[in-house]
């Protein structure tokens, strides 16, 4: 990944009237990485692509695209192309004459663009189907022939607009791992749209999350999981349990922390993303860094007791939910099923431990 | 996604899309329509041309004319939008200084008009004239007033066109495999695309003296004479009607019936309904709305007609379609034609909006 | 249902409408001048007099040139129309559609009264061949967006958003890819409109002025009822074109629905 960010938005800003869906982005996506807008319904993760892609103005800022304003550059003039959410793949066409629709105006001789058809179809897994009724496809092929239809094209940013949420579970788990394989493949941006916090971490090697039209927090996926810097994006990604708290000291890179429930502990400055509060706070912890400890186990850290509220069984996990004193709402815990392990029914008094470097320390 | 008034980008394209239909609509029938209400104020002859600044050369004349036009047009605009700038004082203050003025303007240019032979006269003789409204004696027997008369026609029309058709809509609603279903529609509407003068003609045929119902029925020998009361009468315009309209009658109620989810008949039935009055129950009140859109669509155009009722209908059952025809193309009297056509258009609009308003408690659901 | 009586009244109902139109062929061919049963026989003679008439030839001419007319512009205004209303909301959008159907609610009459008030008074024009093509094109219009409303409405809004995404302008991706999409819905309009045209009466009778269309000409049959079965041979011949022209449009509308992959809704309207 080169220095200058290909893509480069500033203090972007859309109206829809007395609406205000984009409010005052900055963002930088460098060239060659796999980047999502992640968020709910109605954040603007989508207005935000149209509007790279082209199809809406800003209201105001700027949005360069390889060091060039795109200002007045409408999106048939762009360095991007779209894979839609309905794939928009044309019905009165065969797969390769949609495949070949860009190239209406390419100098290129028809032997070299049946050649770069063929390719293109093959990069995607489509070998053969060049011939076929394009409105004769299942969802993923039409998927497939919408991202060949783009890459063809050889844009500079490849734009994707909740591309799977289309296809059955199956489908999506497999298009998951080839967008991915593609994206090395063809070593081009891509940007993806989605409200599947799944699909997003897997996929991406930066996330920005977007709530109402801001982004509330952009980072790796890693990052984004274990430092969310807010509530909103801690509930967003994954599934965590919130504790008040209240900030005692704090020392050298070293802060105290009172929590309800789980007593006193100490975390590092990295622990708290947006930096430290002094007073009422609020500690997140993620579900599967709180352990049960079982019949005959012990441990060196601080634990507490409490009893089972609630059991789901999921074949792989078991997901407790333990009350504890002090606390009102239960804690959710997830646990791996090992042989050996027993699911524990509800009623049953237990034990927990936790790790207190997965503390998180946020904003009450 | 409109939010009080704003307009999208595509917003802007659809009406430019849209300008070129509308400002055609609005030539050839938003500015005739406004003619013929100006029209339908001519009297025939009543013209007397000398008013205001008689004594002035013709084109001051003429300009004072306009402005005083002008003025007595535009206030009433310019009234509303002092009113919506919101301001009492200033709304107050300008009636009192305007309100005299523009009635003066108002009575001036109605003393113009009527030198151009302006008046409600044609109006008057739409309401006095026994032809239209009261009826007369003529030959001996009755006359019902043409205005009644059509309207009785249109309704009984209207209500055999319809009764007749939600069976049929009914049953290819409910009991036609979903396959068939546009094939049954077509085949309904397959009448319809052919020629309605020449469907008329076959009514004639079919009705007359010694037409085909006649010489079938006396060759059959079900009858001795023919039957007279089939043709030249009101009858068989009802009856030619009720088939050129049965097509229109079908499909919105069809369109209906087809909305209904059908579990709800099923849960009717649950709930302790038999077939009959689960219809009456549920069926029935969901597909009102079809109804009234069946009724109106037969309705309205009926009262129209006067091809059917010249050709079938005799001398008694002529309707008031045939009067306005007669004054525009023979008796050369738009005024009172304009004034009787929306004399019947009012009249249409005012059963029609009777109608409606009386089942708006089936309608609400909209 | 035991007793399938709505059955049995469906299929009386359907003779009920399709009787006096199934009468045309039987008498056009039928050897007598009287139309009524018993029939006389077989001959042709009614459509070879047919064949004989020069004022039947040029009410002919004209209905077919205002009919086509008609059916081209109604058809253009139509897709505007159709197309303006697929694409998003701006105020009195319902208005301004609702004005353009108007025609449809209106009893022909008055479209008549008001048409020839504008022509004579207010352009001051002779009624003629194009003052009919105009007012049949008001009167289509309706007809055409109705049908063109449906081949949009079933278009996805983003074929056109990624034909300019692939580099297309938005005429050329109006051209490539919606407009070979919605064609059956533009060839149906245009059958239908034809259909409409080429019937109409009172309009064009209002109108008509030194021009004769086809309907006018039979109109001024109708006294002589000796020519019953002239009439009669016209009749079938325009029933078997209207039919066959219906047909035509049908399946057009449905081999359009085929191509583009959707559900059949069930016809025109």
């Amino acid at each position: 990944m080169s220095g200058s960010p290909l893509i480069s938005l500033r203090g972007v800003n859309k109206h829809f009237g007395d609406y205000h869906a984009l409010r005052d982005i900055n963002l930088d996506i460098r060239a060659g990485e796999f980047f999502s807008l992640l968020g709910p319904s109605g954040c603007g993760k989508t207005t935000l692509l149209r509007t790279i892609a082209g199809f809406e103005d800003l209201s105001s800022g700027t949005l360069m695209i390889d060091g060039r304003d795109m200002a007045n550059v409408p999106a048939n003039e762009r360095p991007t192309n779209m894979v839609f959410q309905s794939y928009a793949i044309f019905p009165h066409l065969t797969v390769a004459q949609n495949v070949a629709f860009g190239l209406r105006r390419d100098p290129r001789s028809k032997a070299e663009k049946a050649r770069a058809v063929a390719e293109a179809l093959e990069m995607v897994g489509l070998a053969g189907y060049g011939a076929r009724a394009a409105h004769a496809l299942s969802g993923g092929q039409r998927q497939r022939v919408a991202l060949a239809r783009a890459l063809i094209l050889q844009p500079k940013v490849l734009l994707l607009d909740e591309p799977l949420s289309a296809l059955d579970k199956k489908m999506r788990e497999q298009m998951q791992v080839e967008l991915i394989r593609l994206q090395r493949n063809v070593g081009i941006t891509f940007i993806l749209v989605t409200h599947d916090q799944e699909e997003a971490l897997v996929m991406s090697d930066r996330i920005a999350v977007m709530f109402e039209g801001s982004i509330g927090q952009m980072d790796d996926p890693e990052t984004l999981y274990r430092r969310p810097n807010s509530r909103r994006v801690a509930n967003f990604i994954g599934k965590m349990n919130f504790l008040p708290a209240e900030v005692l000291t704090e020392a050298g890179g070293r802060v105290t922390v009172e929590v309800t429930g789980l007593g006193k502990g100490e975390i590092t400055r990295e622990q708290a993303p947006t930096g430290a509060p002094s007073g009422p706070a609020v500690v997140g912890i993620r579900p599967e860094t709180l352990t049960i400890l079982f019949e005959g186990e012990t441990t060196e850290r601080r634990w507490v007791d409490g009893v089972v509220d609630e059991v789901v069984y999921y074949g792989d996990m078991t997901y407790y939910d333990v009350r504890i004193p002090g606390v009102a709402e239960p804690l959710n815990l997830s646990m791996r099923n090992v042989i050996g392990r027993p699911v524990l029914e509800v009623g049953t008094p237990t034990r927990i431990t936790w790790d207190e470097r997965s503390l998180v320390l946020l904003d009450a | 996604m409109a939010a009080g008034g704003f307009i999208s980008d595509d917003g802007k394209r659809a009406f430019r899309a849209l300008l070129p239909p509308f400002v055609y609509a609005v030539f050839l029938l938003a500015i005739p329509l406004a003619t013929v209400v100006v029209v339908s104020f001519q009297m025939r002859g009543a013209a007397t041309g000398e008013w205001l600044g008689g004594a002035l050369p013709a084109p001051a004349a003429t300009a004072l004319r306009i402005m005083v036009l002008l003025y007595a047009v535009t206030l009433p605009f310019a009234f509303v939008l002092i009113a919506r700038a919101g301001q009492i004082g200033r709304v107050i203050r300008f009636l009192l200084l305007a309100l005299p003025l523009w009635v003066a303007a108002l009575w001036l240019s109605w003393s113009y008009l009527a030198t151009l032979g302006f008046g409600f006269g044609n109006y008057a003789s739409v309401f006095t004239d026994p032809i239209n409204i009261r009826g007369v004696l003529r030959d001996g027997s009755w006359l019902p007033g043409l205005l009644p008369r059509s309207l009785f026609v249109s309704i009984t029309v209207t209500a055999a066109t319809v009764i007749l058709a939600y069976p049929i809509a009914y049953f290819i609603s409910f009991r036609v495999a979903p396959e068939n279903k546009s094939l049954w529609i077509f085949l309904i509407t397959i009448p319809f695309w052919t020629s309605y003068l020449i469907r008329i003609f076959l009514w004639k045929v079919i009705l007359g003296y010694s037409g085909v119902v006649n010489t079938a029925l006396t060759g059959i020998g079900i009858i001795d004479e023919p039957l007279t009361f089939i043709l030249y009468n009101v009858n068989a315009v009802i009856i030619t009607l009720a088939h050129a309209y049965a097509p229109f009658a079908i499909l919105p109620i069809y369109v209906a019936l087809e909305k209904i989810d059908r579990s709800l008949k099923e849960a009717s039935r649950d709930l302790g309904e038999d077939r009959f009055t689960t219809f009456l129950r549920v069926t029935l009140p969901l597909s009102v709305p079809g109804i009234v859109a069946a009724v109106l669509i037969v309705f309205i155009p009926t009262i129209g007609d006067y091809v059917t009722p010249e050709l079938v209908g005799g001398s008694g059952g002529l309707l008031i379609a045939n009067r306005i025809q007669s004054l525009f193309l023979q008796v050369n009297d738009p005024g009172l034609g304009s004034a009787l056509s929306l004399v019947t258009m009012a009249t249409v609009g005012i059963v029609a909006l009777a109608f409606i308003l009386s089942l708006r408690r089936w309608l609400k659901r909209l | 249902m035991k007793i399938p009586a709505l059955r049995i009244y469906a299929f009386i109902y359907l003779v009920f409408l399709f009787a006096p139109i199934l009468l045309l062929p039987i008498f056009a061919f039928n050897e007598g001048r009287i139309i009524a049963f018993p029939l006389s026989g077989f001959s042709t003679r009614w459509f070879e007099a047919l064949w004989e008439r020069p004022s039947l030839h040029s009410a002919v001419q004209s209905s077919l040139i205002i009919a086509v007319l008609t059916s081209i512009l109604a058809t253009i205004f139509g897709i505007f129309a159709a197309r303006g209303g697929a694409l998003a909301n701006f105020p009195f959008k319902g208005g301004i559609i609702g004005f353009i159907m108007l025609p449809l609610v209106l009893p022909e009459i008055i479209l008549a009264v008001a048409l020839l008030v504008l022509v004579t008074k207010v352009l001051g024009l002779a009624p003629n061949l194009y003052t009919i093509v105009l007012a049949h094109t008001l009167m289509c219009t309706p007809y055409a967006t109705s049908i063109l409303n449906g081949a949009f409405a079933n278009l996805d809004r983003s074929f056109e958003e990624a034909a300019m995404d692939l580099g297309e302008s938005r005429w050329s991706a109006f051209r490539l890819v919606t407009l070979p999409l919605v064609m059956p819905g533009i060839v149906s309009a245009m059958l239908i409109s034809f259909i409409i045209s080429l019937d109409e009466f009172i309009v064009a009778f209002f109108l008509s002025g030194n021009v004769t269309t086809l309907p006018v000409y039979i109109y001024g049959l109708r006294r002589q009822s000796d020519q019953l079965p002239i009439i009669m041979a016209l009749g079938t011949i325009l029933v078997v074109l209207s039919i066959v022209l219906l047909v035509a449009a049908e399946i057009l509308r449905r081999r359009g629905l085929r191509r583009a992959g959707v559900e059949d809704s069930g016809g025109f309207l």
